[in-house]
């Protein structure tokens, strides 16, 4: 959690210093949900986010250098500088992506459960069936691929776990003036699907809730809606000045601030000592320290990049018909648009 | 310093004398990082007119598209504006101040789902009702393609005139804006081309977007309006405050030329206005023309011009293949075959997604522009 909040911290700071540039959407607040269940998850198993997805990218396993690196656009990002903040995709940790579009990861995240489930089943493989996550926010739970993802879920029983991050706005607008029944969980039952509503500032309680629905996925009874009542504690972009929320809403969520409630967890059960969690945060300041080194000394992708990956073949189209690449002629990019 | 130019579709439209006068419109300026560069305006084109003081603001193009609004939902009381976050202005600040004058009930904010947004809006319409939904980003419209296509195209048509939704008017931002990446900068009018029974217009000027928003709203078929998102901010022109429409269906010829025919719409005829100043140093002369209408586009006044240059290139930033351009140059080779001197170019975008950090790469700049004029 203190990973993701330093990170999206830097990552800020980054921004403003116009390392990095577009849509940046930051995690703060948020981080007890992405520890609570990524955290119970094994490198096998499948993640899908939104474009608030640097710290599940980060809980998920990705080096937090990649991550950094993708965002300054530098070719040894995770995605070598393709996709930027809102596309984190890692085949080694089993994250399935960002997405900038809402609700896209849903459907995907129920693919490849289904995928789990038929290698399992059909195909005799042996180990435990792996369990895909998608996560979203209290918006998407209100676009139709989300309903279609939950019946599909449901009628297929598959390993999959739908968590919703309902941190009440979706930019501008309020859950409760833009959903009919704003308690999300409910809409589970209506596909006959086992649902939870955890407060999702506690990472404990998410833990606990979370470990239920991974337990209950990974025997195959089917999937699990769960609905984490969390708050982001900046703008719902970097760009965003965020005027909209009431003080005093915002003032009561960061009282609950899920770091700082663990903190003090620790400390009242003597489970750590205050120099021990020192020691921590100052480990991960060095981390997030020499992931923007890192980062800055990258290299920016070659031009010939960009028409790579149109198509399988690794060269795509791009192959002129003097047969070599089209960007190798000097005149093909000759653009100066400056951005 | 505003230099003053008669307005060209004067002399060009001398064979087409349906055209008439158009109202005051706006110039261009170029989104030079930022810099505000004075530009051309076209004066009113019929002189036998009294010459009308028209009382203009300066303002830019999100200011003009509010007004536009504003002037709607004052003049019909059945007009309605929704989609994500329009009550507290916009994303992009378009709808400002609607909510608060009009109430909650006509400018609403609709929870995300496109394709129900315009689904619904396709049904206020068929009720007539003036339905204007916003889709945040034109890269999100394509869930509600289906409705598009689908249902609002072929509203009329399969009812046999009993129903239409032509009081439907779907707004969206395009285009590139420099650092949005894959999600916040298409260009899918070359989708929307390909249906009979809608409308695409793309302004490329605030007191153009004005003029055609409020054309495109009072038209009695469903219409596309894509708004160049680069413009919001950086355009910024006199734009008259009354209210006043520009002809769909009608594009304008903004530089008269003699040499090559240039085509495009939205952000990308500050480009192209750019290559045109280079190469008129070097004596070739350019004509430029805003499109202003993708579908029904006017073929006759590019017709007109390419017979008069005999060369024809088309620029925009979706990409090259099976972009609008391709539909231009096949119509136009196909009617001006033998007085083309050349065939047709299409500078465009790269066939590759809308890219990241290789933006620069991808779009069509003033130097392949000015390769593909042949220097």
């Amino acid at each position: 959690m203190v990973l993701g909040r330093s990170f999206e911290d830097m990552c800020a700071q980054m921004y403003y210093r116009g390392k990095m540039f577009g849509f940046v959407h930051l995690y703060n607040g948020q981080e007890a949900v992405s520890t609570g269940f990524i955290k119970l998850l094994k490198q096998t198993d499948f993640v899908t986010s939104t474009y608030r997805d640097h710290v599940h990218a980060l809980s998920k396993g990705v080096p937090a250098r990649q991550v950094m690196a993708e965002l300054f656009g530098k070719s040894t990002g995770c995605c070598r500088g393709q996709g930027g903040s809102m596309h984190m995709f890692s085949a080694e940790h089993g994250l399935l992506g960002g997405f900038a579009f809402i609700g896209e990861g849903i459907p995907v995240a129920v693919g490849a459960a289904f995928t789990s489930k038929y290698k399992r089943e059909v195909l005799k493989e042996e180990g435990d069936m792996p369990v895909s996550i998608a996560f979203f926010g209290d918006g998407t739970a209100n676009n139709g691929q989300f309903f279609e993802c939950l019946n599909m879920a449901q009628l297929w029983k598959l390993p999959v776990i739908f968590v919703v991050e309902n941190n009440l706005w979706a930019i501008g607008m309020s859950h409760y003036r833009s959903t009919s029944d704003p308690e999300i969980w409910k809409k589970g039952p209506a596909f006959g699907m086992a649902s939870a509503h955890v407060d999702g500032m506690d990472v404990l309680k998410v833990r606990e809730v979370a470990k239920e629905a991974v337990e209950r996925a990974r025997r195959g009874d089917g999937p699990t809606l769960i609905e984490c009542e969390t708050y982001r504690f900046r703008g719902h972009s970097l760009a965003d000045p965020d005027e909209l929320r009431a003080p005093a809403e915002k003032a009561h969520y960061a009282a609950r601030d899920p770091i700082v409630a663990l903190k003090k967890y620790l400390l009242d059960n003597e489970i750590a000592t205050e120099a021990e969690l020192k020691s921590i945060e100052k480990k991960i300041d060095e981390v997030v320290e020499d992931a923007v080194e890192f980062a800055d000394a990258s290299p920016l992708p070659g031009r010939s990049q960009l028409l790579e990956n149109v198509f399988a073949d690794p060269k795509g189209f791009g192959i002129g018909p003097d047969g070599r690449y089209r960007c190798e002629d000097p005149g093909f990019t000759a653009g100066t648009a400056q951005v | 310093m505003v230099r003053r130019r008669f307005s060209f579709g004067l002399v060009s439209r001398l064979s087409s004398p349906i055209y008439g006068r158009s109202p005051c419109s706006g110039g261009i300026w170029t989104p030079c990082l930022g810099q505000k560069r004075s530009f051309m305006t076209a004066k009113d084109l019929v002189e036998s007119e009294e010459p009308e003081k028209k009382v203009t603001n300066r303002i830019n193009m999100f200011s003009a598209i509010n007004q536009a609004l504003h002037t709607v939902l004052d003049s019909d009381p059945k007009s309605y504006v929704f989609g994500e976050d329009v009550g507290f202005g916009g994303v992009f600040r378009c709808t400002t101040a609607l909510r608060d004058k009009f109430g909650r009930h006509r400018v609403f904010n609709t929870p995300l789902c496109e394709q129900a947004i315009v689904g619904f809006g396709i049904g206020l319409a068929s009720m007539g009702n003036r339905a204007i939904a916003e889709i945040q980003f034109a890269d999100y419209i394509f869930p509600a393609l289906d409705q598009i296509v689908n249902e609002a195209a072929k509203y009329r048509y399969r009812s046999g005139n009993l129903f239409n939704c032509g009081g439907l008017t779907v707004r969206a931002p395009y285009g590139a804006v420099g650092h949005g990446g894959h999600y916040h900068s298409q260009s899918p009018e070359a989708f929307f081309c390909h249906v009979p029974g809608i409308k695409v217009v793309i302004p490329r000027s605030p007191s153009q977007a004005k003029g055609l928003l409020l054309a495109s709203i009072r038209d009695p078929n469903p219409v596309v309006f894509f708004e160049p998102k680069w413009l919001y901010r950086l355009a910024v022109e006199e734009v008259p405050v009354d209210d006043y429409t520009l002809p769909l269906s009608s594009a304008e010829v903004m530089r008269k030329g003699s040499d090559i025919t240039l085509v495009g719409w939205g952000a990308q005829l500050a480009i192209m206005e750019e290559a045109c100043d280079e190469v008129s140093k070097l004596g070739i002369s350019c004509e430029l023309i805003d499109l202003r209408t993708l579908i029904p586009w006017d073929k006759e006044l590019v017709e007109d011009s390419v017979n008069k240059t005999g060369r024809l290139l088309v620029s925009h930033e979706a990409p090259v293949t099976g972009g609008f351009g391709a539909e231009i140059a096949a119509s136009i080779t196909n009617s001006c075959f033998l007085r083309l001197q050349a065939p047709v170019s299409r500078v465009c975008g790269l066939d590759t997604p809308f890219p990241l950090v290789f933006e620069p790469f991808y779009m069509p700049t003033k130097n392949k522009e000015l390769q593909t004029l042949g220097l």
